[in-house]
């Protein structure tokens, strides 16, 4: 008969898997994981929420900068968009790195539509992340308070 | 009859004040610069990790203001200021780290500390500037631990080089000094 513990920390298991499979996270949140311990055991959960931030922030200047019809500033958005990229590619975020990159494209080549567009993507991808990993920071409360360890999932 | 003194006795204090790392406990202080602040959370963490001491700023200014280079303090203060390493970001708005590694290569007072460079951008010729500017190594982010260890062990190898000659150097000191009073029949 499963535990509520072992239920629990198959779901944790699963549900891990299931975000790296469907390339919502890479190697590098892995990296992260490592760096946490008992000293500092909320390390990637402080290190995404400063990413979470980052997001938000500059999302919005380039939405401003993007609103200036006809005196887009091009560069200011591929500055953002480059400070972008290189956090999510700090924390493993690979969805949204990766629409970094086309972001930055349509960016280089002045491509107001391509821009808009891929602003948006990033905007609701960075959101279904920010969501995903709070049910898996939930998932790892839940373990713990039924007196569980969260189990080391290997990718 | 005067008492032989063997080399060993002699005291030949060096006004060298080198600070070993093979002989002490110090942990490597390494100066941290980047205006990202999830890479300053990402580099601090990875250089507690790695049992380094760490001061991360956000910017180049702040790292001269933190040296004392910035042209606003005198050198007071700073004699004990004991770095061994800078880790700069290369893309940061109004003072890159390329400038900041030129600013740190002129100074007298530091430019034997080592300076990494770190870039998400694998740029060769940005790399070679760097490198014949001077810098201790590139690095690619996002950083990893072993980049760090292996930049670490690496910095204790030459600290640890640097003691053993101070003390060949004093041992030689000695050794001389102890030939010049055997011959002068002390």
């Amino acid at each position: 008969m499963d535990t509520l513990i072992a239920q629990l920390q198959r779901q944790f298991r699963d549900y891990t898997i299931s975000l790296y499979h469907q390339g919502f996270l890479d190697d590098q949140f892995t990296e992260l994981k490592k760096l946490q311990d008992e000293c500092s055991p909320d390390f990637v959960a402080e290190v995404v929420t400063l990413f979470f931030e980052d997001c938000e922030k500059l999302i919005s200047n380039m939405a401003r900068a993007l609103d200036q019809t006809g005196n887009v500033d091009f560069k200011l958005v591929g500055s953002s968009v480059h400070q972008l990229k290189g956090s999510s590619s700090s924390v493993g975020a690979k969805r949204v790195k990766g629409l970094c990159v086309t972001l930055k494209e349509c960016c280089d080549s002045q491509n107001f539509e391509g821009c808009v567009r891929c602003l948006q993507q990033v905007d609701i991808e960075y959101k279904t992340l920010k969501a995903k990993l709070q049910d898996l920071f939930n998932l790892e409360q839940q373990i713990v308070q039924a007196g569980g360890r969260i189990p080391q999932v290997d990718i | 009859m005067a008492e032989v003194l063997r080399p060993e006795m002699l005291d030949i204090s060096s006004n060298d004040n080198t600070s070993s790392l093979a002989s002490s406990t110090e942990l490597l202080h390494v100066l941290a610069v980047d205006d990202s602040m999830v890479d300053r959370k990402f580099i601090e963490r990875l250089l507690r990790v790695s049992s380094c001491k760490v001061t991360v700023v956000d910017s180049a200014t702040r790292a001269l203001q933190y040296l004392g280079l910035d042209g606003e303090n005198s050198s007071v203060g700073f004699e004990d200021l004991k770095i061994n390493l800078i880790m700069t970001d290369y893309s940061m708005p109004g003072m890159t780290g390329y400038e900041l590694l030129k600013k740190i290569k002129e100074s007298s007072a530091f430019r034997e500390i080592p300076v990494v460079i770190m870039s998400s951008e694998n740029i060769l010729p940005r790399i070679d500037r760097c490198l014949e500017e001077g810098a201790e190594d590139f690095l690619l982010k996002p950083v990893k631990l072993a980049d760090v260890k292996r930049l670490r062990d690496s910095l204790m190898k030459a600290e640890e080089r640097a003691f053993k000659n101070m003390m060949h150097k004093r041992d030689l000191e000695a050794n001389d000094l102890y030939s010049q009073l055997k011959r002068a029949k002390i």
